[in-house]
């Protein structure tokens, strides 16, 4: 097959827990990657060896373990505006997640301030995001009294741009929108959005947590005009661990927002009566950040750099069309969003007719196949389309086409136990 | 006997009576006439109940005269509800709710709970349910939306119909 890693048995064996076997000696299956991806051993070790070697308080110890710490910390931050190709490493932010980035954004948008979100402005998101970039545009347009609008979908799950004129106007001061969606695996023209939110002005916000593990990003590289003005991602979707996400904002942005959280760390200067801030990373990065996580996605981002990002989107393209031939042969399945690898992230959502997506996933983890079933965090894409829950496969860099067919094989498993085999 | 031979015994949480009641769900649609009405969401995948209970004097306190239902889901929630409505359908209303502390304790028993049949009748099938972590909340989303309809139904008056 066209496209795939090289060596990719030999990627696997980075990743230790590929070789664990489940219930009945069933080797796993593991294609639940846009939920969290696994992590191979040199993230462990990276995060293992800090606290064995390295372990002490950031910017604080006076002492060689501190500045060793310290070191190790920053290297990450390093490491991130390497990966995203951004213009500034103090651009880059440590955050918890994605969804702690984007409300860090929605947040001090409420607030006071050149960004400030008022009566009479306008937030616009899409009807594909994730409950993370749309819950915090409805809390901060519900406390200022904004209105939040949004592009629709077409029936092949795309953006509905046809109302782009009147849904981006002078009164959008925010456009908040996903790279790639996590449930109809759509990547979206983020280029042109972001040229024409420009025009009036908006501040751009792209969701890149499915963007970043599986394509390549150079900030840098993209023409201001169509860059966006902030992104967000979260560790553990790119090999890395849980805890640790990134906000990347422009310094013109970050400079005119004010801080978030308050504590040590972000400040300058602190009196009773008032205090003044540090400047950006530091003044978004209140308290003691997490630490060791910062150190684990320093690696992971250096181990797909090593491989590629454009050898894993390669890998990803290969696998997803494979995947997409694979159902498009089991009855009964009708798959939401872009029918073909085109333009389309590696993850992938179905009905399998008869079968409610629970039983999917249930019968297909008795098997050792693990996927998700529910609404995926993408309740409105869900009812957009009149379904309740979907089951989604969503493969990654160590997915081999062997497994696609275990997961095939699985769905037929999954009709006969329910009889809707014909 | 295991689906496709694999370790994880699907047919004990598959139990030919759960499939019974799912493809042949019991009591289901809304009826009148009813003094509550909830509407309950599994908020992690989307499974929703909409469920009415209508109580009428009895002899002996009030009885369940009705629990009627609209319902999206999987076949562990379709079924649980299913079994639930026929189980407490016709019961006083203290006697459905030590049913429903019984079928509580047997999905929160983490399989060590042997359900008495006597009380629980065809929702002895779901004793397998709890040892699936993931879907012991899809058993018991009817079950808890019962006894949230139930509890303000004796204190509301009956909407449409003769109580």
């Amino acid at each position: 097959m066209d496209g795939l890693l090289p060596q990719l048995d030999v990627v696997r064996k980075d990743f230790p827990i590929l070789e664990r076997t489940l219930a009945g000696n069933r080797p796993l299956v593991y294609l639940d990657s846009a939920n969290t991806s696994q992590k191979p051993q040199c993230v462990i070790d990276a995060m293992v060896d800090h606290l064995e070697h390295h372990n002490a308080n950031v910017a604080r110890a006076m002492h060689q373990l501190g500045a060793e710490s310290s070191e190790a910390f920053e290297a990450a931050r390093d490491t991130v505006a390497e990966f995203l190709g951004a213009p500034s490493r103090d651009e880059v932010i440590f955050t918890k997640n994605a969804s702690e980035a984007l409300n860090l954004l929605a947040n001090t948008m409420a607030w006071a301030g050149d960004r400030q979100v008022g009566e009479g402005d306008e937030v616009l998101v899409t009807e594909m995001e994730h409950h993370s970039n749309i819950v915090p545009w409805q809390l901060l347009t519900q406390r200022t009294g904004a209105t939040l609008r949004w592009f629709g979908l077409t029936d092949d799950g795309r953006l509905d741009l046809s109302d782009v004129d009147s849904l981006i106007t002078e009164r959008t001061k925010v456009v908040s929108l996903t790279w790639v969606s996590n449930m109809l695996g759509t990547v979206n023209d983020v280029a042109a959005i972001a040229r024409r939110a420009h025009e009036v002005g908006a501040v751009v916000v792209v969701d890149a947590a499915q963007a970043a593990p599986q394509m390549p990003i150079d900030l840098a590289s993209m023409p201001v005009e169509e860059r966006p003005d902030a992104l967000v991602f979260t560790g553990h979707k790119t090999v890395g661990p849980t805890g640790i996400g990134v906000l990347w904002g422009s310094r013109a942005l970050l400079d005119a927002l004010p801080p978030f959280l308050g504590g040590g760390e972000m400040i300058e200067t602190v009196r009773m009566e008032g205090s003044t801030y540090a400047g950006i990373p530091h003044k978004f990065e209140a308290g003691t950040p997490p630490i060791v996580e910062a150190v684990g996605l320093g690696a992971a981002l250096r181990y797909l750099t090593d491989l590629g990002m454009d050898a894993v989107a390669a890998h990803e393209h290969a696998i997803t069309a494979y995947a997409l031939e694979g159902l498009a042969g089991v009855p009964g399945v009708t798959v939401l969003g872009p029918q073909d690898a085109a333009d389309r992230g590696g993850a992938i959502a179905f009905e399998l007719a008869g079968v409610h997506p629970h039983d999917v996933a249930q019968v297909l983890d008795s098997r050792g196949v693990a996927v998700r079933a529910g609404h995926h965090c993408a309740r409105p894409a869900h009812a957009r389309f009149g379904v309740q829950s979907t089951t989604r496969m969503s493969s990654y860099l160590y997915t081999t086409p062997a497994e696609v067919d275990a997961f095939v094989e699985a769905l037929e498993a999954a009709r006969t136990y329910f009889g809707v085999a014909s | 006997m295991t689906a496709g031979g694999t370790g994880q015994d699907l047919d004990a949480l598959y139990q030919e009576i759960i499939l019974d009641h799912y493809k042949n769900p019991l009591h289901a649609g809304l009826r009148e006439p009813y003094e509550a009405e909830v509407h309950h969401v599994n908020p992690t995948c989307g499974d929703e109940v909409t469920l009415r209970v209508h109580v009428s004097p009895g002899e002996d306190g009030d009885v369940v005269a009705d629990v009627s239902y609209d319902a999206v889901g999987c076949s562990i929630s379709q079924a649980s509800t299913s079994v639930m409505s026929d189980l407490l359908i016709g019961k006083p209303v203290a006697e459905a709710l030590t049913v429903h502390e019984e079928f509580l304790a047997l999905m929160q028993g983490k399989g060590t709970v042997e359900p008495d049949e006597d009380v629980l009748e065809d929702g002895v099938a779901f004793a397998g349910v709890a040892k699936f972590p993931a879907r012991i909340k899809c058993a018991l989303l009817s079950w808890m939306a019962w006894k949230d309809a139930v509890s303000s139904a004796s204190t509301t008056q009956s909407n449409g119909g003769d109580a």
